[in-house]
């Protein structure tokens, strides 16, 4: 356990190296969120006080606050397209030997780099979340705070398997890309990243919620902002639970299968 | 004959391209889907935003879709011609392959912004356009030639806002050598081209109208094109912005060059 505690220290002092691109990344993406907001805040004023799929526009624009907080805390960054070029390069050989499992050596960098990020995106983001304090609410109850805080934690391990699963395609495929952002395509809209999943028609909400994607961002915030509670709550933490334990058996998976076609280019 | 030359030159990079793209079909193809994929989320998007109003502002579901259609033309195209290019110039002063460039007898701009073709978004751009004809069928839009030609020339000045935006941004690699990051950073100026300009206010507004004018780049030809011009103003303040844009740029281009160093020789 402790030589992964070394390899996030060492991903820290690798990533604060990006600290400017990190910060010019948080300030360029405050645009289309702020737009974003606009465009929400002219539907409102169309029909005063209405709502939206049940949400009322302090709500709709606290929403679009959680997603990019949510973001910063939990999305791979480039971790998978790294993962890709360890393989092809055959920069993985080295794991192959060594007492270190490579899928927590992966997990311990993407750890480092979220704090790297929130480190760097952490000031900005307040800063901007401060603009918007009259929107800003606080959880419901200290527990559904903690519960937040599980369901977050499970946000970003499902997040890293699927991307280390999908990663494990270069040891077949020469370029990866395509698939990565075909699949991030499903994710952006699924995810609740694009608008809140409530504004969907109940039908197609029940259709997305047996795909892993709401778990990756819109169920924890549902949690936070207190749409979800009781059994439905418990219910979807179990849910979320098991798509991660799935997500990781996918992630052993393809690494197996894709070690056995691995031939160590390069190393 | 100067023009001729140049046109020979360019029609070589394009043969080089085609043969790039040939020798990856696969990915080729996917790269469309891809593209394909984003576009029809967008569309999406406007889908569920109608569902739940009836106009933003006094733009209704199918002008919007037409607005989509058109951004996502006008930066399919800008992506055809000048994004693969932008991206890369960072590379080059990185590894010092600009050297090559430099020493050739052709101008250096044109070769570093036109190298590489990327014919699958002229593929993309077919769509989007087969997009706005279906909306402009829906609006009963009977567009004169006259409008045809005003949203053309509109477009085109709407690529070369982009690109001469883009291109500053990669410019900047002359300073700071790893420019790549704010160069994807555009991406998310290409986010707020497609929303209808009425949706904003102050000082946002007037930022990305005036200094930055992306606001205008697809919502002017798209009201020229849907009978929605409020006055001439608009669309000479976006040819004014053209033409300033690309004067910056090249401006940008000339300091920026003077101070490259060549890298590993």
């Amino acid at each position: 356990m402790k030589k992964y505690f070394y390899v996030v220290g060492i991903g820290l002092q690798n990533n604060l190296q990006y600290r400017f691109n990190y910060l010019t990344r948080t300030l360029f993406s405050f645009i289309p969120l702020f737009a974003m907001l606009s465009l929400w805040r002219t539907i409102y004023g169309n029909d005063r006080g209405g709502e939206h799929g049940g949400f009322s526009q302090a709500q709709m624009i606290f929403y679009y606050l959680l997603v990019a907080v949510v973001d910063v805390l939990t999305a791979v960054n480039e971790d998978d397209w790294q993962i890709a070029a360890d393989i092809r390069e055959g920069n993985i050989s080295q794991f192959l030997l060594k007492p270190v499992d490579y899928l927590w050596y992966r997990l311990s960098l993407f750890a480092s780099g979220r704090i790297a990020f929130i480190a760097m995106a952490a000031v900005p983001l307040a800063g901007f979340i401060f603009c918007y304090r009259q929107y800003f609410l606080l959880p419901p109850d200290a527990p559904t705070f903690g519960l937040f805080l599980v369901s977050l934690v499970m946000t970003a391990l499902l997040q890293f398997f699927i991307s280390f699963g999908m990663a494990m395609l270069a040891f077949w495929l020469l370029e990866i890309s395509t698939f990565i952002f075909i699949l991030f395509a499903f994710e952006y809209l699924a995810s609740g990243h694009l608008f809140p999943l409530d504004v969907l028609s109940p039908g197609v909400k029940h259709i997305l919620f047996l795909t892993p994607f709401p778990y990756q961002l819109y169920f924890p915030i549902q949690i936070y902002m207190g749409k979800v509670s009781g059994a439905g709550l418990w219910q979807g933490l179990a849910t979320q639970c098991l798509w991660v334990l799935a997500a990781y058996g996918f992630a052993r998976f393809m690494w197996r299968r894709g070690l056995r076609k691995y031939a160590a280019f390069g190393g | 004959m100067n023009l001729k030359r140049y046109l020979s030159l360019y029609a070589v990079l394009w043969k080089n391209s085609v043969a790039r793209e040939m020798s990856f079909k696969g990915n080729f193809l996917l790269w469309i889907v891809v593209e394909l994929l984003w576009f029809g989320l967008q569309l999406c998007f406007v889908t569920v935003l109608y569902s739940q109003t009836a106009a933003i502002g006094t733009w209704t579901k199918w002008q919007m879709v037409l607005l989509v259609g058109a951004s996502n033309f006008i930066q399919q195209l800008y992506q055809a011609f000048f994004l693969t290019n932008c991206t890369n110039l960072s590379e080059l002063v990185r590894t010092g392959k600009m050297d090559f460039f430099l020493l050739l007898p052709v101008n250096t701009r044109f070769l570093v912004s036109l190298r590489v073709v990327d014919l699958g978004a002229f593929v993309n751009a077919l769509f989007a356009a087969c997009v706005m004809t279906y909306a402009a069928l829906k609006l009963a839009l009977h567009p004169t030639a006259a409008q045809f030609t005003g949203f053309a020339a509109l477009c085109a000045t709407g690529v070369m806002i982009h690109y001469s935006l883009m291109f500053i941004l990669a410019t900047i690699c002359f300073w700071t050598v790893r420019a790549q990051g704010i160069v994807w950073g555009y991406y998310n100026l290409f986010n707020i081209a497609r929303l209808p300009d009425e949706a904003f206010r102050g000082a946002f507004k007037a930022v990305f109208t005036f200094a930055l004018p992306v606001l205008l780049v697809s919502n002017v030809p798209t009201r020229v094109l849907a009978d929605k011009v409020t006055s001439p103003g608009v669309w000479l303040l976006l040819l004014g912005l053209g033409v300033v844009w690309a004067g910056i740029s090249e401006w940008f281009w000339r300091i920026s060059v003077r101070r490259y160093t060549s890298a590993s020789s």
